[in-house]
């Protein structure tokens, strides 16, 4: 056996320890940055030659699909020069996903700064958001007419189907953790097989149910009740699992002071509840400002504000901008985007308050 | 004891090794740089996450061959310490590291080697055993030779998994149900599997996180022999709680302590039966005799 | 007299009790609160209920009429009374196809790239960034889709049709070899409607496989790290195998979504009522297009043609969820998984 070595260990807190400050840890090295970068250069330049050639400069998104492929190919062989199979497998697949990853965040940024670049002209006139369009035609120009009605009317159809869905959907969330049962189950089943419901069929449902039944005539009302018709199983399953999430031993704490249960779950799981609950809403709201086939199918494109929510055609949002995108007119397709930079806008604020209403409260940052 | 009869097996045969071809085996105390167990030398290590500094200047020298303990109360680094030594370490989010760790000569956190190729050198076990649930046992115990790519035949694998097996004492309660799933196990079984997955990549050095904790009494007993049997095919390197398994099973130990809000270091260092019996530190002869910790 | 602790007192014999029978009964406010919730939650049983029944019901008529050639005609023409939906089922098939081929690989590439690849501060950016993509109302997707995407996406179709076109999905009828081509031929496809919709498909993916990998237990996973494997061989051997019933789950979920668009759809395709293999070339329909598109100038029997077609939709639909739900349920991953 060798040699025990005894080595005088440094005791802490009584030597001024040496310090050493920490290492940088490098886990690519000089010569993988060397490869990766020389393989973009060299496949760049590859498929820059070859194209013309042999694809005939078939458009910017062929030229990256090449370019992605020869960079594979060329990185492959320069990386198992020098590696064993495994770790150059595992260099392609982490270049594969940042590639993947810039793929998707590319295509959202790109949707994202299409719409606002092709809609911004039509929102510097002061009149796009203060006007309608019941004295205008569609292809009048842009200082002309506006959004207004479509804008209100976005307004007031999600906030009457807020108010009809929230209730039912806390309620039926409330009912299924709280109350329990046997019911519960079946409930519990039920919402969830509908909140796979297409929005069309939600708004072919009202339509056939309410305006062609009971003779409604298509209105915003319509609209509102389809749309409630969507949101409440979607409220339904997320408020239940933020109910869930409320630890039990809240709940017993109260019972145990003698409250009841009505005054715990108001005052005690609700409350805790509250930040789950409003981010369900949320998305709920985001979801049906954004449908377009309900107000297509259970209202009307009218061109006049209106603040009546029954009996008349009431605009949306998502319904004028099609409706303007049917008509292939040049002023219609920038009011379009217009529209379609406002919807992007209120859903880009209901995402940023459902964020900062789940943000990490502790202090731990 | 039937486990010193599995003990005294063969070697695992010749395995094609990516490019190399392994030579012929050498036997233990020589510290052959291809096989067999080597020695650690550890320089003044230091190891923060993220600000806060948790190990400060601690240096060991591990003889191949042997048994080291790493003893001491909970929360004095000696995890840490341990993950610095196959350099797991970093892979946590902000945790930083100072100081070299030599195998055979060379520092393993040199800007050639990669964390990968070390922790073929350096296998662990862990407190808690996990093996491969969606694997059958022998899958399990040949898994390290394909996650690194190493190429085995199919005679070959079937003598390495009978091998791991018995070196680990697990042979016989498992050659009738190999291709079984891992999960299927008792605790001591599943830990004794770790260790015969851990044994077939042909460490150099083993290093054990409280292997035994999670364990009944049997199990533990039985994984200690295997320890005890194991050190002179590799060495090994166990924190343990349990200073009567310390005394049991090492031939060194090193005693860690940390103060309140100080980073951990090594108090006192020596042979297992100097440190239980005639301890030099006051704080080590405390700690032993179960004053605190 | 002391009495001895613990020794049961001699006085009383020891007799068999039967266990008490509490009835505490409900406080009154919680007798309003219970029957209250009951309530709302019977009701929105039977509304949602009602729905499915209500489809159901009044596809009877309809079947009863065209019976079952209503699933094997491919012509939409209510004035020759020649209804079926064969070609728009396989239309919406093919839409959501293309959709799931695209989305998922790269909604599994982007979920594991979040968990095991990303850089810490971006991660929470990165998760941010795919629940406001599923945020994004698909109108904005068809307007996208039609303008900005399509003229590019026509020449990746011609230069899958001229050199692939002799299989028949990448097959078009037109000349793709001619100097100037028939860009038409290209437009208002299934391809493009498909990758429209798949911007919708693969948010909703990825949040799923996202918060299964993120459950892969870390003790395999520091097991293979320890063992010398690479992050991927850890991806591979661990979350994967781990992930299984989340990555099928989120895959049927976004194809129950890919199934029912309707926005963008509408907006990119141009309506042909054929059954054809040809994804590269225009036209095409799917349920949800026909059903918006068609519902104004239905008659009685006609709407009562489109709710059988919805119907249709309905029950695909729900099928594809509740397996979905079936398949996260029952993994390792299952128990502790919303989706």
């Amino acid at each position: 056996m060798a040699a025990l070595h005894v080595v005088e260990a440094v005791e802490p807190a009584t030597e001024p320890a040496k310090k050493r400050p920490p290492r940088k840890i490098r886990a690519f090295t000089i010569d993988d940055w060397f490869s990766t970068i020389g393989s973009l250069l060299a496949s760049l330049a590859l498929v820059w030659i070859v194209y013309d050639h042999i694809l005939d400069g078939s458009g910017i998104l062929g030229f990256a699909v090449c370019w992605y492929m020869a960079f594979l190919i060329v990185y492959a062989a320069v990386a198992s020069v020098s590696n064993p199979r495994h770790i150059v497998v595992d260099r392609m697949v982490t270049v594969s996903l940042y590639i993947a990853a810039a793929i998707v965040i590319g295509a959202l940024a790109s949707t994202v700064i299409y719409t606002f670049f092709e809609g911004w002209r039509a929102f510097v006139h002061a009149n796009f958001f203060t006007h309608d369009m019941s004295a205008v035609s569609p292809t009048a120009p842009l200082n002309q007419g506006g959004i207004l009605h479509a804008i209100v009317g976005t307004i007031i159809e999600v906030g009457i189907a807020v108010a009809v869905s929230v209730p039912l959907g806390v309620g039926t969330a409330v009912y299924m953790t709280e109350v329990g049962g046997r019911g519960s189950k079946l409930v519990r089943t039920v919402v969830e097989a509908m909140t796979a419901l297409p929005e069309i069929l939600a708004g072919l449902f009202i339509y056939v149910v309410l305006i062609v039944g009971f003779g409604m005539s298509k209105s915003g009302l319509a609209v509102s009740a389809a749309m409630a018709v969507t949101m409440v199983p979607i409220i339904a399953r997320a408020s239940e699992v933020a109910l869930r999430v409320v630890p039990s031993g809240l709940r017993e704490a109260s019972s145990a002071l003698g409250a009841t249960h009505w005054y715990t779950v108001r005052k005690v799981v609700l409350p805790s509840a509250l930040a789950g609950l409003g981010t369900a809403v949320i998305l709920a709201i985001a979801r049906g400002i954004g449908e377009t086939a309900i107000p297509l199918i259970c209202s009307g494109a009218s061109s006049f504000l209106n603040f009546n929510p029954s009996g008349v055609p009431m605009n949306s949002l998502p319904l004028f901008i099609y409706t303007a995108y049917t008509t292939h007119e040049p002023g219609a397709i920038i009011r379009a985007f217009g529209a379609a930079s406002v919807l992007l806008t209120m859903v880009l604020a209901l995402f940023v308050a459902a964020r900062f209403l789940l943000r990490d409260k502790s202090a731990r940052r | 004891m039937t486990s010193g009869t599995e003990a005294a097996v063969a070697r695992p045969q010749e395995i094609r090794r990516g490019r190399e071809v392994s030579t012929t085996p050498r036997s233990p105390s020589e510290g052959d740089s291809r096989r067999g167990p080597a020695g650690l030398d550890i320089v003044e290590i230091s190891a923060w996450f993220g600000e806060t500094q948790v190990l400060d200047d601690v240096s060991l020298s591990v003889p191949s061959a042997t048994v080291t303990a790493l003893i001491g109360p909970s929360g004095c680094g000696k995890s840490t310490f341990l993950r610095i030594l196959n350099r797991m370490h970093e892979s946590v989010p902000g945790a930083k590291m100072a100081g070299e760790v030599y195998l055979n000569g060379e520092d393993i956190y040199a800007p050639g080697h990669r964390p990968t190729d070390v922790r073929r050198q350096i296998g662990m076990v862990f407190q808690k055993p996990n093996p491969f649930p969606a694997m059958s046992i022998a899958d399990n115990v040949v898994a390290g030779l394909a996650l690194t790519n190493t190429k085995v035949s199919r005679s070959d694998r079937t003598d390495l998994v009978e091998t791991c097996l018995t070196r680990a004492g697990l042979w016989n309660e498992v050659k009738d149900r190999l291709s079984r799933p891992g999960s299927v196990l008792s605790g001591g079984q599943q830990q004794r599997l770790c260790i015969a997955r851990a044994l077939a990549v042909q460490p150099k050095v083993l290093l054990m996180d409280e292997p035994c904790s999670a364990l009944d009494p049997t199990s533990t007993r039985r994984v200690e022999e295997t320890i005890a049997e194991l050190r002179y095919d590799v060495t090994i390197v166990i924190v343990t709680h349990n200073m009567q398994q310390a005394s049991r099973v090492s031939q060194q130990a090193a005693f860690f302590l940390a103060e309140q809000d100080t980073p951990g270091g090594i108090v006192e260092c020596g042979p297992t039966t100097d440190m239980f019996s005639n301890p030099s530190d006051q704080r080590t002869a405390d700690y032993v005799n179960g004053r605190f910790g | 007299m002391t009495s001895t602790i613990g020794a049961p007192s001699p006085l009383v014999p020891f007799k068999r009790k039967e266990p008490r029978l509490l009835l505490p009964g409900l406080d009154p406010s919680d007798r309003i609160f219970h029957g209250t919730a009951r309530i709302i939650g019977m009701f929105v049983l039977v509304m949602t209920g009602a729905i499915g029944i209500f489809l159901g019901y009044q596809s009877i008529p309809t079947l009863h009429h065209y019976g079952f050639h209503f699933f094997t005609q491919t012509a939409w023409q209510p004035e020759l009374d020649k209804i079926g939906i064969a070609s728009v089922l396989v239309g919406t098939f093919e839409v959501a196809l293309v959709a799931m081929t695209v989305a998922f690989p790269l909604a599994l590439m982007l979920a594991l790239f979040i968990t095991d690849y990303a850089p810490k501060r971006v991660k929470s950016w990165l998760i941010s960034a795919v629940d406001l993509m599923a945020a994004v109302p698909s109108i904005i997707y068809g307007l996208w889709g039609f303008y900005l995407l399509q003229p590019q996406a026509i020449n990746l179709a011609r230069w899958l049709s001229q050199y692939f076109g002799w299989f028949p999905l990448f097959h078009v009828d037109t000349d793709a070899n001619a100097a100037v081509w028939q860009q038409s031929r290209y437009t208002s496809s299934a391809f493009i409607a498909g990758l429209a919709v798949s911007m919708m498909a693969i948010p909703l993916a990825c949040a799923v496989m996202r918060a299964v990998f993120d459950q892969a237990p870390i003790g395999e996973r520091e097991a293979a790290m320890a063992l010398g494997a690479t992050r991927f061989g850890v991806a591979r051997t661990v979350v994967f195998p781990f992930a299984k019933g989340g990555i099928i789950g989120g895959t049927m979920l976004a194809l129950g979504r890919a199934l029912g668009e309707t926005a963008a759809v509408l907006i990119i395709v141009s309506p042909d009522f054929q059954i054809k293999a040809r994804i590269l070339e225009a036209g095409t329909q799917t349920t949800s297009a026909l059903i918006a598109g068609y519902f104004g100038d239905a008659t009685k029997s006609q709407l009562s043609a489109l709710l059988t077609a919805g119907f249709v939709l309905f029950l695909i639909t729900l099928v594809v969820n509740t397996g979905a739900a079936v398949v996260i349920g029952r993994s390792r991953s299952g128990a502790s998984t919303e989706i």
